[in-house]
């Protein structure tokens, strides 16, 4: 029986040998018809659904890049264009941002509100001819928080064909440029309407996954939170669906 | 006809077990926001060997990492095949680093699993438990969440005495807990192996039921990533 497995398992390796060959042959012949002209108008339906309790999303905003740029990355002190995003919840700053690493840029309408009521669609376009180098940034805050938000950086979408849909669930993340105090005053969404962007930085300044939060039932009796503000991960779904 | 076919293969069948040392590298990047990981062993081993097993009481090698940080039972205990690095961070691995890039020459070995203690908790620590290291050449990203070795009630009372390793939590590295609780619990209703409920906490530094900070020493799964590249 052993032997008869090691057997199959070298045959499983001849068979990847040569689909490989195969796929490294379709390519490069692929690559030979385009001209410095040719451009692809590469389009994504974005869905984004809400699964926390009652920490509304701010607006989207996404942006199509290559893989030069990414949002943040963690262990790394966020930009202030991240921090006003995830302080406020404003992702103006965050998209009208230049860079030749990113194709395009696009904000959602409105905030969305936790549960079934929160979907939202969203589409960017772009024409590149780097289409092998697509990437997808998706942010927005829990604007319940001080600073904490939701997305992914860099999703890959370049095999993605059209009509195909690919789906994440989404973690949170403390851009840790603001302390979690959860006090009166320094969180915007309705749970206390307070300050929004403040550039002194506080907290640790370096991106990690947020520790969640505690809230007044939970014995912290100065926070404007309680436990319907509470979250675990992941936070919301995001569906991508490429429609040209 | 038979005996001359088996025959036949065996020798390929040795060959290509003799050839399955892999050539890994493996980095963990410590996620949290607010909490270290105590010296970070990665463990290659077979597929029947675990460090831990979810539903299981804690071996005592296993107990001595989860409470204190040391690993050295943990190694001490492996079979002579195993392939242990251990401390690839060389000492605490802060919130949201990484460990540098790690080479592992895997050996005889096909799993591989990833322990180090959390602090500050009783006994809490990121497991990897005995992940089939592919054989395809790539990088494979594996999200690791924290468990409770179930050996140590959760009183979050930070107490030195044997460097913790008893009783209590041996220190909080940033130096942002309290002292003076009173203890949150004095109970461990699940005595073996399980995902973490996470620390209480409170807001006092001199008192309250909680040494740790809730605001600080929380965290959400996952609370590790490692990134595996198999050359």
């Amino acid at each position: 029986m052993k032997y008869l497995n090691r057997k199959s398992g070298t045959l499983a390796i001849a068979i990847l040998s040569a689909s490989l060959l195969s796929a490294c042959g379709g390519s490069s012949s692929s690559n030979n018809d385009g001209n410095e002209t040719d451009t692809e108008t590469m389009s994504y339906d974005i869905t984004v659904t809400n699964l926390t309790n009652n920490q509304p999303l701010s607006p989207l905003a996404a942006q199509l890049h290559s893989s030069e740029y990414s949002a943040w990355k963690v262990g790394t002190a966020a930009s202030e264009n991240l921090e006003i995003l995830a302080e406020e919840g404003d992702n103006s700053a965050l998209l009208n941002a230049q860079s030749p690493y990113v194709y395009s840029a696009v904000s959602g309408v409105g905030a969305i509100g936790p549960g079934v009521g929160g979907m939202l669609s969203i589409k960017a376009d772009i024409n590149s001819e780097m289409s092998s180098d697509i990437k997808l940034t998706l942010i927005s805050m829990l604007v319940n928080t001080n600073d904490a938000f939701i997305g992914k950086t860099g999703v890959d979408l370049s095999n993605l064909a059209v009509g195909e849909t690919v789906k994440y669930t989404l973690p949170t993340y403390d851009s840790g440029t603001e302390a979690n105090s959860e006090l009166a005053g320094t969180i915007p969404g309705p749970a206390d309407g307070g300050e929004g962007f403040n550039m002194a930085r506080d907290d640790v300044d370096y991106v990690a996954r947020h520790p969640g939060v505690v809230g007044v039932d939970r014995g912290y009796s100065e926070s404007v939170l309680n436990s319907t503000h509470g979250f675990d991960s992941p936070t919301a779904v995001l569906t991508i669906t490429r429609t040209e | 006809m038979k005996t001359k076919f088996l025959l036949s293969i065996l020798p390929l069948s040795l060959a290509s077990a003799m050839a399955f040392s892999q050539s890994i590298d493996v980095q963990v990047t410590n996620l949290t926001h607010g909490m270290h990981f105590t010296p970070v062993l990665v463990s290659a081993h077979d597929s029947n060997t675990h460090l831990f097993s979810s539903g299981q009481a804690a071996t005592a090698a296993l107990q001595t990492m989860a409470e204190g940080g040391n690993t050295a039972p943990l190694i001490a205990a492996s079979a002579a095949t195993v392939v242990n690095t251990d401390n690839i961070a060389a000492g605490l691995l802060a919130p949201s680093a990484s460990s540098p890039v790690t080479a592992i020459e895997t050996g005889v070995n096909t799993h591989l699993s990833i322990v180090a203690m959390m602090l500050p908790t009783n006994d809490g620590f990121i497991g990897l438990d005995g992940w089939k290291i592919p054989t395809e050449a790539g990088t494979y990203t594996v999200l690791l969440n924290s468990y409770d070795a179930g050996t140590e009630v959760n009183d979050e009372i930070i107490d030195t005495v044997n460097g913790g390793a008893e009783d209590g939590i041996p220190l909080a590295p940033g130096m942002d807990a309290g002292t003076g609780a009173s203890g949150v619990t004095d109970m461990e209703t699940n005595q073996t192996v399980h995902i973490h409920r996470g620390n209480t906490g409170d807001t006092s530094l001199t008192a309250g039921i909680s040494d740790v900070d809730s605001r600080i020493h929380r965290w959400l799964n996952p609370v590790a990533k490692v990134v595996v590249t198999v050359k």
